[in-house]
């Protein structure tokens, strides 16, 4: 058997997450749940999972290190620290059993990035299409959109902090955009 | 930057969406009682609405819904969006009448 723990790599490659003058990082592993169910389901998520998904559209709810993000009507996108994921996706599957739902781990399809500074939506918005001012999105709120060619969730974590999730293959691409974008600022 | 309606999300730029035809083509029940010609008509007729044309739209790069829309196809403006299910809006003859 090969030892999977020796063969874990880095998703952006040769790319230096040092590189850049500071507005981006590499946020460290997490677990990512997405999971989907009707409105029925929520009570039971709330309670297994300890954090309520957020019923308003594009917002995120958060509780220490854990947090849900609307993602659609019927669509969370759950967070929790890296060990986490098979001892939630027991608790949560025994808490939801009679009811349908659907939970995928998703852990390592998906990277985070962390943007911040004084800058960061102006930074971001060298790339995204949506209105990244604070009235328009404030802190909480979080949506999938686009990134220039690369899908992403996108979530302000706070005036001048923005989480982003991109797909471990598009990462580099990602990066690469957002260093080149932090260089024209 | 054209913005749409999403029912669930909002106004949100053009990026984000995806086209996806017209809208209320019910599929039949039962297509083998439905006879060669019907089938072909429920496949492939469309009305090619000049002016206002209800249209099924996909919030893609965004909470993933498909919803329906009320678009003038004379000058690409969105007179109504609205989930699927519910009922074609009615439109004030103004908005909804286009000279032909
Ligand atoms: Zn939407």
């Amino acid at each position: 058997m090969p030892d999977l723990g020796q063969a874990r790599r880095g998703v952006l490659g040769g790319v230096d997450p040092s590189s850049g003058t500071g507005m981006l990082a590499v946020l460290p592993p997490l677990s990512r749940l997405i999971f989907r169910g009707r409105i029925s389901t929520i009570g039971r998520v709330a309670a297994a999972f300890g954090v309520e998904p957020a019923m308003e559209p594009c917002r995120a709810s958060v509780s220490g290190e854990r947090a849900a993000l609307w993602l659609g009507p019927d669509e969370w996108l759950l967070l929790a620290r890296e060990s986490e994921a098979p001892d939630l996706i027991e608790k949560l599957t025994v808490a939801l059993a009679p009811l349908s739902f659907s939970l995928v781990d998703v852990s390592h399809r998906q990277v985070g990035l962390k943007v911040s500074g004084e800058h960061a939506a102006l930074l971001l918005s060298a790339g995204c299409p949506l209105d990244l001012d604070r009235q328009a999105f404030p802190i909480g709120m979080c949506t999938r959109t686009l990134l220039q060619k690369t899908e992403i969730v996108l979530w302000r974590i706070a005036e001048t902090a923005f989480h982003l999730e991109v797909a471990r293959s598009f990462a580099p691409y990602a990066w690469g955009f957002l260093e080149q974008a932090e260089r024209d600022l | 930057m054209l913005l749409i309606d999403c029912p669930f999300c909002g106004k949100r730029p053009e990026l984000e969406f995806r086209y996806g035809g017209e809208a209320h083509i019910a599929r039949p029940d039962d297509p083998s009682e439905f006879g060669d010609k019907a089938w072909g008509q429920f496949l492939y007729g469309r009305s090619n609405q000049r002016g206002m044309h209800a249209e099924r739209w996909r919030h893609v790069h965004g909470c993933g819904r498909f919803f329906n829309a009320l678009r003038d196809t004379t000058n690409d403006r969105f007179a109504a969006t609205y989930k699927i299910g519910e009922e074609r809006p009615a439109l004030p003859e103004a908005q909804g009448a286009v000279e032909a």
